[in-house]
């Protein structure tokens, strides 16, 4: 049972007061808008994509410290990769908090974002950490603005 | 501490409810949560059951199953018994006139919206009124909404000031001659406010409309006399008031119950059925469509006679005792705002903590065993008039204690502090 400490660790406290690449960016490439209904979370992602590699991510909104810190920790996990990385990085990182992943051998791949990890037992709450990069997705599906809800 | 007394209505004097001894009741109040004891203040969503309401249910099926009504053999009997008690029961907890009065329903939601969509087909037309609050639960905005949609009436909405207490000036300019039913809570979930529903209904009669009060929260926490406040429509949830879910009441003036069209069609709300022509079925069966919530009624007799023999004045006074000493211990915690401060309240507590979500309070309350809702409590409406999100919202009933208030204040200033 994950002891809350783990949940609101530091590394989520301090990317929640200070979220990383917080703000809109000029000549964004892809960007999306993604919500969730239940807890009234709202994140905007915006990229910039150049020969499907990520070179500045952006997000903005407002919301729960979970979605934001995992918004912001999801910038910097971002940067610089491709978009084939990008995605395999969520599915391991979803597999991760939704416990189907050992973190132990996520850590490695994720970084940072294995912080996260204590989301796993608070099933409410994971909707509010794969937010972002739902939205993320979302935004490299195409280049229209685009809407996505966690209901 | 001078233990305080209680006057019970036949004038004897009882010692005041000691929280510790009737948790002894109820059999979840001692689990765990998480590894700390349950502290649950989520009341408001619903409440705890006493050991004989859990009985009550075991006992029907174990011992007295049978469908209801129209039987001939012993079972059916007995249970059609048990069963129509529960309506008298009910019918004494809210001094209603008569049985025929009270409808059972799935919960309040589905009586309101009984209620809407009876009066949709017959008595609203293109221009009526129908006046809510704007402190309202979804359950008593929607289905008027959707009557309105459907009958071409329109819906007013009176407001509500920042400590959430309808503007009585404001309310009474909403009626007149086209008003047909005003619909508004007696207590509101989201803010803890107890509207003076007596006077509302007055005021809205002298303008020629119906009245009917949302009762959800107000049945587990004072004492309704639906004859006293006069209204046309009366509704509760049992889930609330310590019974089973799925089972609720409506209370509706005999005289407009008559008028009314049915609202489901089927077995038992009719009198004689050929495909010709169907005739339906007295009051109260008229709005009694197929096999009843039998269990859950019988339960909800189980809870309300508990509720009765607790007192419902014994009950008000210590939640009254208990929702001060939460109010002064939780505006002392640094960072917290109450939100909801009318002068007349009753067991909610809805705060927002500065910088925090309320989902983050939610979740690390949750971590120590505190059990309260985050959210907008289905009165999106109200959190909009606050212009916040959600609100934490901790909801008491008679069973909890100062000590869990404790544990609430010192959780949240632990919230606040790791936050800040």
């Amino acid at each position: 049972m994950t002891d809350l400490r783990e949940l609101y660790q530091e590394v989520i406290l301090d990317h929640n007061k200070r979220p990383r690449n917080y703000g809109a960016l000029t000549d964004a490439t892809h960007h999306a808008v993604g919500h969730n209904p239940l807890c009234g979370d709202r994140i905007t992602v915006h990229l910039r994509v150049d020969d499907g590699i990520v070179t500045e991510v952006k997000f903005e909104g407002s919301g729960c410290a979970i979605s934001t810190a995992s918004a912001s920790l999801m910038t910097e996990a971002l940067k610089g990769r491709t978009l084939e990385d990008a995605r395999r990085v969520f599915d391991t990182f979803h597999s991760l908090v939704t416990g189907k992943a050992c973190p132990g051998g996520a850590a490695a791949e994720l970084g940072k974002l294995a912080a996260l990890s204590g989301v796993c037992d608070y099933p409410v709450r994971v909707k509010c950490a794969t937010l972002a990069w739902h939205t993320f997705v979302a935004a490299t599906q195409d280049k229209t603005p685009k809407v996505v809800s966690t209901e | 501490m001078v233990p305080l007394t209680t006057q019970t209505a036949a004038g004897q004097t009882r010692p005041a409810l000691d929280p510790r001894e009737v948790r002894k009741d109820f059999p979840i109040l001692a689990t765990s949560v998480r590894g700390r004891p349950l502290v649950y203040l989520d009341n408001a969503a619903t409440t705890q059951k006493p050991q004989c309401v859990i009985d009550a249910l075991v006992g029907y099926y174990s011992s007295l199953n049978a469908n209801i009504h129209r039987g001939v053999h012993t079972l059916s009997q007995l249970a059609t018994d048990r069963y129509e008690a529960v309506r008298e029961t009910v019918r004494a907890f809210i001094n209603a006139e008569s049985t025929t009065e009270i409808v059972f329903a799935r919960g309040a939601t589905e009586a309101i919206n009984l209620v809407a969509s009876c009066l949709a087909q017959g008595r609203l037309k293109v221009g009526d009124e129908v006046v809510i609050t704007a402190m309202e639960h979804h359950s008593n905005i929607v289905p008027w909404q959707m009557a309105c949609a459907a009958t071409g009436a329109v819906l007013r909405v009176a407001p509500i000031n920042d400590a959430g207490e309808v503007i009585w000036d404001e309310y009474v300019a909403l009626l007149n001659s086209r008003t047909r039913i005003v619909a508004v809570t007696h207590i509101s979930n989201a803010l803890g406010t107890v509207n003076p529903v007596a006077r509302m209904t007055e005021a809205a009669h002298a303008a020629g409309a119906l009245v009917l009060v949302d009762g959800a929260q107000s049945a587990p926490h004072l004492r309704v006399d639906v004859r006293a406040l006069n209204c046309d429509f009366f509704v509760f949830s049992g889930h609330k008031v310590f019974g089973p879910t799925g089972i609720g009441v409506l209370y509706g003036r005999r005289e407009l119950l008559e008028e009314l069209p049915p609202y489901q069609g089927g077995g038992d709300m009719i009198s004689y059925v050929t495909f010709e022509r169907t005739t339906y079925n007295e009051l109260p069966y008229k709005f009694e469509a197929g096999t009843p919530n039998i269990a859950g009624t019988i339960g909800l007799g189980a809870a309300l006679d508990y509720v009765s023999a607790v007192g419902l004045d014994r009950i008000a006074a210590w939640e009254t005792e208990l929702l001060d000493y939460a109010t002064v211990r939780m505006s002392g915690v640094d960072g917290v705002r109450i939100i909801g401060t009318a002068g007349e309240k009753a067991s909610v507590l809805s705060f927002m903590l500065k910088g925090v979500h309320p989902h983050d309070i939610g979740t690390i309350m949750d971590g120590e065993g505190i059990a309260i809702r985050t959210g907008h409590h289905c009165a999106q409406p109200v959190m909009d008039r606050f212009g916040i999100p959600a609100t934490a919202r901790a909801s008491l009933a008679f069973y909890n204690t100062k000590e869990e208030i404790d544990c609430l204040a010192e959780g949240v200033r632990k919230v606040f502090e790791v936050f800040s």
